[in-house]
């Protein structure tokens, strides 16, 4: 059902190898990654070690280096690669002729994400 | 008795209707007639008024290479023999399904008991102004073939937009037709869904050597017209390029109108289950208008595949359709290029990277839980139906795993499989080294001479010195002849390079490098895009090779750098204007404090390089907060970069009753000369009059002494974790020889030392007599000194001034906010 997934634009609007973010009132924000391999990616805008913005971050492969202590954190689990652990929300994403949507339930934090299917 | 091919007597075949003439509706006919040649009376509509094709032959029509009667599948006799209804040029245009029948434009109506909808794919036609122009085709059809063939007639300019497979498959055609080709694609990669950034980029430099012109990250605003016929494109940014045709390949779209009219299941294509049957059970639909486990099809691979599934069902044999791996080839004479799989990568993925610069070979495998999940190939692509093979049978590649990226004949090659033993087993004259013709014999018998590690094997044989792509082989041969006790060679530059620092930096400039994928290529990167740790790395040095021509890029760029502001531990910035020599005025003091009042900014703070830095700036608010200080004449302080950060002055001879210069104007004109400069590291610069040094000089990257004979100049200090004293460079006698020389020793420092070193440990590693030695050689000072001056010339517009009219907004910009209605929760739920 169309009615799950929130649109938030064309995918021209992220360039390639960068992120943007979106703020939500009474949640956590969120940070939109487009990936030089054209991948978008969506995870809460917080690094798992200091809080970190990661959508400051550099971009390489699926990867986000967060910009205050370089931890990496994967863009498709959430987790922090490497010695580091940890884990930022990620939030279900998908492309459809040309529009990003996400799962509207995650974005507002809800917890019926089972909706997804 | 009566027997009809072993049916009981009085059957009645059934009537199938097919909605379309494409690869799909007559293939699935094809496989029925094979299974069951008497069950069906077929009918098939075809809107183009001629008999089936194979529609992905069109590019070598177009570039002359077939004719049409070489594409065509099945001609007219095919329909006759097989007692099929053809009804071409005559488009069905709704279904009936409640009396299960059709009806066409020309008003014909067929009743069916079984419908099959294989009406494929639209072209995506983007909606800007002129896309209805008179010379503004698709490439779908024979039709759009024909259009452009009259077009190449006429010669001229043509613009194909959409840097696709079937984009670059009519800019081929219409180049070889003689028309001067633009290729205008809104990604920064060529197929950016089937290559990676590497391969694109080797894709786009052969298609530039064959004379088309490729623009990427290029945003179509307008179709220019007059009188009625295209005559330009229009970009986002202005650019006009002429055109007489323009061919539109952005994409494709399933053609689901006439399901979705008749109430059919109907997503992003028509619903189809396994068998290929639609919601309604005597509808079914095959090729690229359906969509089968969430996935629509764009190629011809996965119709085989479903046809065979529909004919199995449709003569009560059903087998079932699972979904299909597809791989794709590009139809460009000359260019071997070939993708599969899934490439993105991603948890668990390994990334196998070869590269042959020589060759212009780039090969990549992406290998998870030892099976491979994709493959992208270019230059050199005969073992790709080897690769496709393996993914798709999933076959576990753990004992080929070392040997896989070699190819089949290395791999299937047994014991060959450990690349040390198919080292091993080649002959004492096998080449290994290209560039300089180094034997096997002559490398091995250079390491039993006593050279140890990969360097000293470079030094002395010269093996893998020049491109590099032999080092893997060279590493095996010390192996085998040590031991395994090779010497580690030097550090290198990041995981995903074998080259340290210095040797990419000294083959940027021999090789003429010129942007980061062409490095990547060249120079055989182990990671198809780098890592956080090479890219600024390599920013910074095509930045300082090709000043004024290479063009920075923003994604290589640490934050502060693209922000031109510095990230606190919050996330929100600190901003620091430029403040000339430590001076200021109380109109810059005023229009500070009104930005600390307006931005609400929690603290304001001297720095340590005399300047005033204002915190707490949120990224959205930086292009209004620099608009400001703009307006009472401030530019970016670059505290936040790799660069000059600050010239500290004392006051000097014009006040201090023990100054013996004019310290403080001696630093506005070296804090002038100088801004706006990226460096291998931050750079700070202090100008004190007197030994008494109140500026700090002596823990300065670049320091200035005033005595009454002249200037003292000290370079290397560092006041950080590890404090070190300036060592003395030399002394001159006049503030123009102190300019010239400090301009000479930025440059050398910009072109020899490696990133994120800073002058004090480059100067530790380099010797202070090989600076010295570097720049008192004859005409030394004049010769980089000049080479600063040239570069500075492209460095010195404000950063803050660029965005504060617009440039780069998205940067600052959020997406949108999202605020849910009260109770929004309780919707979903």
């Amino acid at each position: 059902m169309i009615g799950n997934w929130l649109d938030i634009g064309p995918v021209t609007q992220i360039e390639p190898g960068t992120a943007r973010t979106l703020p939500v009132v009474g949640g956590e924000e969120i940070a939109v990654f487009h990936t030089m391999r054209n991948e978008f990616f969506a995870i809460v805008n917080k690094c798992p070690h200091k809080q970190g913005p990661l959508s400051q971050g550099i971009v390489h492969g699926d990867v986000v280096t967060c910009p205050l202590h370089n931890w990496n954190i994967s863009l498709r689990s959430g987790k922090a690669l490497g010695d580091d652990e940890g884990c930022v929300p990620t939030i279900p994403l998908k492309v459809d002729a040309g529009r990003i949507y996400l799962l509207r339930s995650a974005v507002i934090g809800g917890d019926d994400q089972a909706e997804a299917a | 008795m009566n027997f009809e091919e072993g049916r009981p007597a009085g059957h009645v075949r059934e009537r199938l209707v097919v909605i379309g003439n494409g690869m799909a509706g007559c293939r699935a006919v094809e496989e029925i007639l094979a299974r069951d040649p008497g069950r069906f009376d077929v009918t098939i509509f075809g809107a183009e008024p001629r008999v089936n094709y194979n529609r992905i032959m069109l590019s070598p029509v177009l570039a002359g290479e077939k004719t049409f009667d070489e594409i065509v599948i099945n001609t007219q006799e095919w329909y006759d023999d097989n007692g099929i209804t053809l009804v071409s040029g005559d488009k069905v245009e709704s279904i009936d399904r409640e009396h299960k029948r059709v009806v066409a434009a020309s008003g014909r109506i067929e009743p069916y008991d079984k419908l099959l909808i294989a009406t494929g794919s639209d072209p995506f036609i983007i909606p800007v102004p002129g896309k209805d122009l008179d010379g503004v085709v698709t490439f779908r059809d024979l039709d759009d073939v024909d259009k452009m063939l009259a077009a190449a007639g006429q010669g001229g300019n043509a613009v194909v937009i959409g840097g696709g497979l079937l984009g670059l498959e009519a800019a081929h055609g219409l180049n070889l037709r003689g028309m001067d080709v633009t290729v205008i694609h809104l990604m920064p990669t060529l197929m950016e869904r089937q290559l990676d950034e590497a391969a694109g980029w080797l894709l786009k430099t052969e298609l530039e050597r064959r004379g088309q012109t490729i623009l990427t990250g290029a945003n179509t605003k307008e179709i220019v017209g007059k009188d009625g016929k295209v005559a330009a494109v229009r970009l986002e940014d202005g650019t006009e390029i002429p055109a007489s045709i323009v061919v539109m390949a952005v994409g494709i779209r399933p053609a689901t109108g006439l399901a979705r009219e008749a109430g059919l299941d109907v997503e992003r294509g028509i619903m189809v289950d396994d068998h290929m049957v639609t919601s309604d059970p005597s509808v079914l639909a095959v090729g690229e208008c359906v969509q089968h486990r969430g996935m629509c099809y764009g190629l011809v691979a996965p119709l085989w595949d479903m046809c065979r599934a529909l004919a199995d069902h449709v003569t009560e044999n059903p087998t079932g359709y699972e979904g299909s791996v597809t791989s794709t080839k590009l139809k460009v004479s000359g260019i071997d290029l070939f993708s599969a799989g899934d490439f993105s990568g991603g948890e668990g993925c390994e990334d196998i990277v070869m590269r042959d610069a020589s060759r212009g070979v780039y090969k990549r495998v992406i290998v998870k839980e030892n099976k491979v999940l994709g493959a992208v190939l270019y230059g050199d692509t005969a073992d790709g139906s080897w690769y496709f093979d393996l993914m798709k049978k999933g076959e576990d590649v753990s004992d080929i795993r070392e040997a896989l990226i070699f190819g089949q004949a290395f791999a299937s090659g047994g014991a060959l499989a450990d690349p040390n033993a198919a080292v091993a087993a080649l002959s004492d004259d096998a080449e290994i080294c290209g560039c300089n013709g180094v034997s096997k014999g002559q490398v091995v018998s250079c390491i039993n001479g006593g050279a140890h590690s990969l360097d000293a094997v470079r030094s002395t044989c010269k093996a893998s010195a020049s491109c590099g792509s032999c080092t893997g082989l060279v590493e095996s041969l010390l192996a085998l002849t040590l031991g395994g006790e090779v010497e580690s060679g030097p550090k290198t530059m990041c995981k995903c390079t074998s080259f340290t620092h210095g040797d990419v930096r000294k083959l940027i400039v021999e090789k003429e490098l010129r942007e980061i994928p062409q490095i990547m290529q060249e120079l055989h990167w182990t990671t198809p895009d780098g890592c956080a740790s090479c890219r600024p790395a390599l920013n910074y040095y095509l930045l300082c090779a090709w000043p004024g021509e290479y063009e920075d890029d923003q994604k290589s760029r640490f934050v502060n750098e693209r922000m031109h502001a510095n990230i606190q531990k919050d996330g929100t910035y600190s901003v620091v204007p430029r403040m000339w020599g430590g001076l200021t005025n109380p109109k810059e003091l005023r229009a500070i404090a009104d930005v600390v009042e307006k931005f609400n900014a929690p603290m304001v703070k001297v720095t340590g390089g005399q300047r005033l830095d204002i915190f707490g700036i949120k990224k959205e608010d930086l292009p209004a907060v620099w608009a400001d200080l703009n307006a009472a004449g401030m530019v970016s302080g670059h505290a936040y970069g790799k660069s000059l950060r600050t010239v500290k002055t004392c006051v000097g001879s014009e006040w201090c009753r023990f100054g013996t210069q004019d310290s403080t104007g001696l630093g506005v004109q070296i804090e002038r000369m100088t801004w706006g400069s990226w460096m291998p590291h931050k750079f700070k610069i202090a100008v004190s009059g007197c030994p008494r040094n109140c500026a700090e000089a002596t823990i300065k990257d670049f320091g200035v002494v005033c005595v009454d004979s002249g200037y003292e100049l000290h370079i290397a200090g560092n006041g950080g974790i590890k404090v070190r004293a300036t060592d003395l460079l030399c002394k001159v006698e006049t503030e123009q020889e102190a300019m010239d020389m400090c301009a000479a020793f930025i440059q050398f420092y910009r072109e020899d030392a490696w990133y994120l070193e800073r002058t004090a440990p480059w100067v530790e590693r380099v010797g202070l007599q090989y600076v010295k030695d570097a720049l008192a050689a004859e005409g030394a000072v004049e010769h980089y000194a000049a080479r600063f001056r040239y570069s500075q010339q492209f460095m010195q517009d404000d950063p803050w001034a660029k965005r504060a009219a617009g440039e780069h907004e998205k940067l600052h910009q959020h997406l949108a906010e999202v605020r849910p209605f009260p109770g929004a929760k309780m919707e979903n739920a």
